[in-house]
């Protein structure tokens, strides 16, 4: 992507923040050091009833693994983000997040008070903080995105952490709404490794290339074309390069 | 794992038929087992779980699969809540596994999923968005609407990562049963599918018992 980049930061290590980028916009993140887990909550920046939903975003792609082709769909049908490039191969959806018994039983309690900012923080808290930034709760936590950790089920259904992917990985997603987003560089829940494991993750934001004829994302499956579809409806069948038709 | 349940239907303090297409929302304390019971075979039950004392704290798919560190549900899972704790344990299954990944169909999945013609055929979703407005005793609405369990259903994972409706694996006459630990809110959509082959397109009633 030669797009000039609008924006970007480095989230460090085991904290969280949210923002809101816009529709045609793509939010490239990088696992500079390998590790990096990024926990992630998307809501529609404008109706924010309207989230991801990871049970429908697997069923309606066949998929459990989420990579490049793949989109991100709320509950109400539509596609918030596509994931258009991915050198990691392989993202999580569905252990969740770290929460504080869990960071402290495997990692050990580092407070404030000990640590300054250097404290052990966790996943759950951290959506906590965000969500309520935008008035939302513990009832708008939802199955959310874990990226850059891949997590393969054997035949009797045994989950695992697999091996991270390569340091300098990352994800691009283009956004097809306007949307919030909530994220944390907390550890996966499933990362057993003896010392914290956190790590930042340098994040991005890109003007969307137009869309094309054949789109990686839209053009993945007849569900993808047909969430694009409802894309285009719900923003009124406006004329734009993101709505969703050729 | 398929366990067998010494509880006796006739000795049930509460018993009642759910039609395929209908929600079910009761209270069952904990204690009191829950019995569901798949009259006719490969019907989905999608299922919601909620602290009676706390809405906000609730069935997570997500802990409950990291807990016990498996994909899918049967006899011995502890349904755990998105606050960690323990909300239910299932404690018989005549099926064997049961899918937690898939979530409830909804009309607007509906569209994507099938066509998007199909957008005015009733779904899991309505029905519980019917059900938590027909109840404002519970202060429920959309936002509790999360990733639920459904019963009877069969939705392998592949090691390389694909996820399919496979064809069901339960029967007429199969039921899992399930032990509260906590007072739990139980919301039931019984699935009114009718473009999935895994219930044959034929959806069917269920039976709900409790035991005290």
């Amino acid at each position: 992507m030669n797009s000039e980049v609008l924006y970007q930061d480095i989230l460090p290590a085991g904290c969280h923040w949210s923002f809101r980028i816009g529709r045609g916009q793509v939010l490239r993140l990088v696992d500079e050091q390998g590790g990096a887990n990024v926990g992630m909550l998307l809501y529609n920046a404008e109706q924010l009833l309207d989230r991801i939903n990871i049970p429908d975003t697997l069923k309606c792609q066949h998929t459990f693994r989420l990579t490049a082709g793949h989109c991100i769909y709320t509950d109400m049908g539509r596609v918030l983000c596509s994931i258009i490039e991915d050198t990691a191969g392989w993202h999580d959806g569905v252990c969740g997040t770290c929460d504080a018994d869990l960071v402290e039983q495997r990692w050990g309690r580092k407070t404030y008070q000990q640590a300054r900012n250097d404290m052990h923080r966790n996943g759950r808290d951290g959506f906590l903080i965000e969500l309520a930034k935008h008035g939302l709760g513990r009832r708008d936590i939802v199955a959310n995105l874990n990226l850059f950790s891949k997590v393969v089920a054997d035949a009797d259904g045994n989950i695992a952490l697999a091996q991270p992917a390569a340091a300098g990985s990352h994800i691009d997603l283009r956004f097809e709404m306007d949307t919030l987003v909530v994220l944390h560089t907390c550890p996966h829940p499933l990362d057993m490794s003896s010392e914290w494991p956190a790590r930042p993750v340098r994040y991005q934001v890109f003007e969307a290339a137009p869309l094309s004829d054949t789109d990686i994302c839209r053009d993945h499956c007849d569900e993808n074309r047909r969430g694009f579809l409802n894309n285009l409806h719900y923003h009124h069948g406006a004329c734009h390069h993101h709505g969703g038709g050729h | 794992m398929i366990r067998e349940s010494a509880l006796v239907a006739e000795r049930a303090s509460h018993r009642e038929i759910v039609l395929a297409g209908d929600y079910w929302i009761h209270v069952v304390r904990a204690g009191q087992t829950l019995r569901i019971l798949d009259l006719e075979g490969n019907q989905a039950a999608d299922t919601l779980f909620y602290s009676a004392a706390d809405p906000a704290e609730r069935y997570s798919a997500m802990d409950t699969i990291r807990h016990q560190g498996n994909l899918y549900l049967t006899a011995g899972t502890r349904l755990m809540s998105s606050e960690g704790r323990e909300m239910l344990e299932i404690t018989a299954d005549t099926c064997g596994r049961h899918d937690t990944l898939g979530g409830a169909c909804a009309t607007e999945s509906n569209t994507v999923r099938y066509a998007l013609e199909k957008k005015c055929m009733h779904a899991c979703r309505d029905s519980y968005l019917l059900a938590l407005m027909k109840h404002p005793e519970f202060g429920m609405d959309k936002r509790d609407l999360t990733h639920n369990i459904n019963f009877f259903m069969n939705v392998p994972v592949t090691e390389q990562g694909g996820l399919t409706f496979a064809d069901g694996i339960s029967a007429s006459g199969k039921y899992v049963e399930m032990q509260a630990r906590m007072d739990v809110i139980v919301l039931i959509s019984n699935c009114p599918q009718l473009n999935n082959p895994c219930n044959a397109y034929n959806p069917t009633p269920i039976e709900v018992l409790i035991w005290d």
